[in-house]
């Protein structure tokens, strides 16, 4: 998986928690995976399909989500199943949103679905296309981890335009 | 807490919103700051179907919109409610900023755009430019919405 269609999520990432949660977060690990992925605690699936197709995994445990759900609210908020899957399915669009509005930018068009909780005790399985990579934020309500899945479908848009250019 | 002075319709009332969101909680983060701004809720909806029959029962005043959405996507509905009532002043809140998805909310008739995560002040400034408050506010919507990506 390349760099480029990484790096977008990464720094959305670090911007959107930095800002909701008014401190500084660090990238503690960036691994490489092939195997099935088995979520950590609830996840928020988002698919995005265009230019770049794949789909991007925001997890996190129960307590960090209730940590970061009282975060945003700016006062303790009670925990219960669904302020749980509320938050993680808002941070994973403000993540997402944020990446695919700077990738964009740099020229890759396409569509991104509302998110889903991934609650499959089986995983989900990679392929040769879509080798996962997992990022594992450190934030001051905990451990975020984000599972970026993506290939390339088609050419950008301004490669496609060079080519038609030069034909 | 930040403080604000209230915004306030030009008969003094609390300004009346409609809060459009398919998340809760983004919604519960809005009607927040709403309160904050001296606001009213006048409806929530979770999609862009209920938010045109939302409008249709409260005219609100102002009706801020997410973009992606179950069901029908904030920009169509932009489209619906302004093709009925061209004073409507709906204002994007959405995490997707890139520049065609804003002037795609705008040529269909939103009157700006704001980016999550929402910040308190930037979203406070953007309705009083959008309520015509504030004289010295940059030009245009598009403006506003570039200085929120720097």
């Amino acid at each position: 998986m390349r760099m480029e269609l990484i790096q977008p999520f990464i720094n959305a990432a670090d911007a959107v928690f930095a800002e909701s949660l008014q401190a500084p977060t660090k990238i503690l690990d960036l691994t490489m995976e092939e195997d099935t992925y088995r979520r950590k605690g609830i996840a928020a699936l988002i698919a995005i399909k265009g230019d770049i197709e794949g789909r991007v995994i925001l997890d996190l445990a129960p307590e960090v989500a209730i940590s970061v759900a009282s975060a945003l609210a700016g006062s303790p908020v009670a925990a219960s199943e669904q302020v749980v899957r509320e938050t993680v399915c808002e941070l994973a669009n403000m993540v997402i949103g944020n990446s695919v509005t700077l990738l964009n930018d740099a020229g890759f068009r396409f569509k991104v679905f509302p998110p889903e909780i991934h609650v499959s005790e089986q995983g989900l399985s990679g392929n040769v296309e879509t080798e996962a990579m997992v990022i594992c934020i450190e934030t001051p309500c905990g451990q975020i981890y984000l599972n970026i899945a993506m290939h390339y479908l088609h050419r950008r848009r301004r490669e496609r335009d060079t080519v038609a250019a030069l034909d | 807490m930040q403080q604000f002075a209230p915004l306030l319709r030009s008969d003094n009332q609390p300004v009346r919103y409609l809060v459009v969101d398919d998340s809760v909680f983004a919604r519960k983060n809005l009607i927040k700051m709403i309160e904050l701004f001296g606001g009213e809720v006048a409806g929530e909806a979770g999609d862009g179907l209920t938010a045109i029959a939302e409008y249709n029962r409260t005219k609100a005043d102002i009706v801020l919109m997410d973009i992606t959405m179950p069901q029908m996507e904030g920009i169509e509905a932009v489209e619906r409610i302004v093709r009925q009532h061209s004073n409507a002043r709906i204002v994007m809140v959405s995490s997707v900023g890139y520049q065609e998805n804003i002037l795609a909310a705008l040529q269909k008739g939103a009157k700006h755009f704001v980016q999550k995560p929402v910040k308190p002040e930037v979203l406070y400034e953007i309705l009083r430019y959008v309520l015509g408050d504030d004289p010295n506010a940059p030009s245009g919507p598009v403006a506003l919405a570039e200085e929120s990506h720097r």
